[in-house]
C-alpha cells in the first residue's frame, strides 16, 4: 500500500523516469526560482497595489506599461490571433513596437494584454513548461494544458497584483484549433472569440457585425485586422502596429506587422469609412 | 446603462434610445422615452442623472415651442442646439448643474440637410455624422466608423441600428429593454417600428 501512495504523492512526471535523482536536481537547477523577493512590509500585495495602482491614485510612484488591443478568434481555417504594438505607462506612450504576440512555439501562440512585464515574463515561463512537457512526454502539449498550466499559475499569485489578460490558441490533433482566455483572476475560458484589453470593446463591435464561421482565410485575415484598426482609432491606450498571425494544422503563419497609420487612411479613402474624420473645420 | 444612439443619412436623422427606465437595482419601466421634439424638425434624445433629465429637457422643449409660437417659425437644428449649448454651460458653473447628457437630430426646414448634434453635461457641442452616448459609445462607434456612409439611405440607416442594436444585446451586461426609434425626415417626426423580439446569439 505505503509502494502505491508513494507512487502517486510524487508528480506523474517522476514515474518512468530514467533521470537520476541527482540529474532530476540539476534540471530543475536550470528553472528559474518562482521564489520571488517580497517587498519587506506587513501586506506586500496591498504595498504593491498602493504604489502602483494608477486609477486610484494617479501619482503612484510605478507606473505599469497597460493598455493594449488583442483578439483571437476561431473560424473555419484555423484560428486568427491580432493585436496593436502600443505600450502606455500612464499617458506616456511607452513603445509603438511592441510584440504582443508570444510565439510559445511552432504551433502555439499566446498574447500579452494587462501588466506587459507579467506578460513577457508568465508566457516567457508558459513556453519553458511545454518544452518541459514535450520533453517529458515525447509528444506536443495541448493547447487546453498549456492553457490550464498558465491558468494554475496566475490563480496561485490571486491577489498579489498580477495583471494579464492573455489568450492562448494552437492548432493540435487531437483537439483541432483550440482558443483559451486565461486572466490573472483565475479565469480560464474555452470560446470561439475573445478580444481583450482597454480597446476590446471596439475590436468587439466590429468583429461581432462581420464573423461568421464559414470566413475564408482572406477574409478572416483582414476582419482581424480591422477590428484592430478600429480600436485604435478609438482607443487612446491602443495604436502602433497590427500583427496578424494564422494559426493552422501546419502551425502559425506571421502575416506582417504594419503600420495603422496608412492602413486607416486607405481604408477611409478607399472604402468611405470612418466618415467622422473630416478636415472640414467650419460647421 | 442608458443607451442613446443617432445616424444621419442622405434625408434623415434616426435616434434612438433604450427603453428601460433604472433606479439602482431596479427597473422601474420598460417603455420609457428619452425623448423630447424641440419642434417640427427636431428632436432630442437625452440620458444622465434622474431627475435632471426631464426637467432639463423638457425646460428646452418649453422654450423651443415658445420661440415657435412667438416668431411663428421653427429654430433651425443648429439653432437650437447652440442655445442648448449655452443653458448647458452657464447650468455647468452653477450651484447646482445639470447633468445631462444629449443628442439633439433634426433636418434642417429650409434646405432638408439632416444634422445631428452630440452634446455632453461639461457643455461639448460636436456636430457628427452619427453618435452614441454611455457604454454604447464603446461597442457602436467602431461598428458606425465601419458600416456609416454620409448618403445611406433610411432603410440602410435602420439596418446599421440593428447591428448597434444586437451587438449591445450581445455586450452588454444589463437588459435595457429594447430601444425606442424615431426618424426625422422634412415631413417631420416618427416612430418606427422596431421588433426586440429576436434573439441574439452570442459567440
Amino acid at each position: 500500500m505505503d509502494t502505491l501512495v508513494a507512487r502517486y504523492s510524487r508528480p506523474a512526471y517522476h514515474q518512468n523516469e530514467v533521470f537520476s535523482e541527482q540529474e532530476q536536481q540539476d534540471l530543475n537547477d536550470t528553472v528559474p526560482s518562482l521564489k520571488f523577493a517580497m517587498p519587506p512590509v506587513a501586506h506586500p500585495s496591498a504595498w504593491l497595489r498602493a504604489a502602483t495602482d494608477d486609477r486610484s491614485n494617479p501619482s503612484c510612484p510605478i507606473k505599469i506599461a497597460h493598455g493594449t488591443t488583442t483578439l483571437a478568434f476561431r473560424f473555419q481555417g484555423g484560428i486568427i490571433v491580432a493585436t496593436d504594438s502600443r505600450a502606455t505607462a500612464g499617458n506616456w506612450i511607452a513603445s509603438q513596437t511592441v510584440k504582443k504576440v508570444i510565439e510559445i512555439n511552432s504551433d502555439l501562440l499566446g498574447t500579452m494584454a494587462g501588466g506587459a512585464a507579467d506578460c513577457q515574463y508568465w508566457l516567457a515561463w508558459l513556453g519553458m513548461q511545454c518544452r518541459l512537457h514535450e520533453l517529458r512526454h515525447k509528444r506536443r502539449i495541448s493547447v487546453a494544458a498549456a492553457s490550464k498550466i498558465l491558468a494554475n499559475l496566475v490563480y496561485q499569485y490571486k491577489g498579489m497584483g498580477l495583471s494579464m489578460g492573455t489568450m492562448c490558441a494552437g492548432v493540435t490533433k487531437e483537439e483541432g484549433a483550440a482558443l483559451y482566455y486565461i486572466d490573472s483572476d483565475g479565469t480560464r475560458l474555452a470560446g470561439d472569440l475573445f478580444c481583450v484589453g482597454s480597446g476590446q470593446t471596439f475590436a468587439y463591435g466590429v468583429l461581432d457585425s462581420e464573423y461568421r464561421w464559414d470566413l475564408t482565410t482572406e477574409e478572416a485575415l483582414e476582419l482581424g485586422s480591422r477590428s484592430i484598426l478600429a480600436a485604435t482609432h478609438r482607443d487612446a491606450y491602443s495604436g502602433g502596429f497590427i500583427n496578424l498571425y494564422h494559426v493552422k494544422e501546419s502551425g502559425w503563419e506571421k502575416h506582417g506587422f504594419t503600420d495603422t497609420n496608412p492602413v486607416f487612411w486607405k481604408t477611409k479613402l478607399d472604402k468611405g469609412e470612418f466618415s467622422n474624420v473630416t478636415s472640414n473645420f467650419t460647421e | 446603462m442608458e443607451v442613446l444612439l443617432g445616424i444621419t443619412g442622405k434625408d434623415f436623422t434616426l435616434i434612438a434610445a433604450s427603453k428601460a427606465a433604472m433606479r439602482g437595482a431596479t427597473i422601474l419601466k420598460v417603455s420609457d422615452d428619452k425623448t423630447r421634439q424641440l419642434n417640427k424638425h427636431t428632436l432630442m434624445a437625452f440620458s444622465g442623472e434622474a431627475g435632471d433629465t426631464v426637467q432639463f429637457a423638457e425646460y428646452i422643449q418649453a422654450n423651443a415651442q415658445l420661440y415657435s409660437m412667438r416668431n411663428e417659425t421653427d429654430l433651425s437644428p443648429s439653432a437650437l442646439a447652440n442655445f442648448v449649448r449655452g443653458e448647458l454651460a452657464s447650468s455647468l458653473r452653477s450651484r447646482k448643474p445639470y447633468n445631462v447628457n444629449l443628442l439633439l437630430g433634426g433636418v434642417d426646414p429650409i434646405t432638408h440637410k439632416p444634422s445631428l448634434y452630440w452634446l455632453d453635461y461639461l457643455a461639448s457641442l460636436a456636430p457628427v455624422p452619427y453618435a452614441a452616448h454611455g457604454y454604447a459609445q464603446y461597442y457602436c462607434l467602431s461598428l458606425l466608423d465601419k458600416h456609416h456612409q454620409p448618403d445611406i439611405s433610411l432603410e440602410r440607416g435602420m439596418e446599421l441600428l440593428r447591428l448597434c442594436a444586437d451587438e449591445l444585446k450581445r455586450r452588454l451586461p444589463i437588459d435595457f429593454k429594447g430601444l425606442i426609434v424615431k426618424v426625422v425626415t422634412k415631413d417631420g417626426i416618427e416612430v418606427k417600428p422596431f421588433d426586440e423580439d429576436a434573439v441574439v446569439r452570442g459567440t
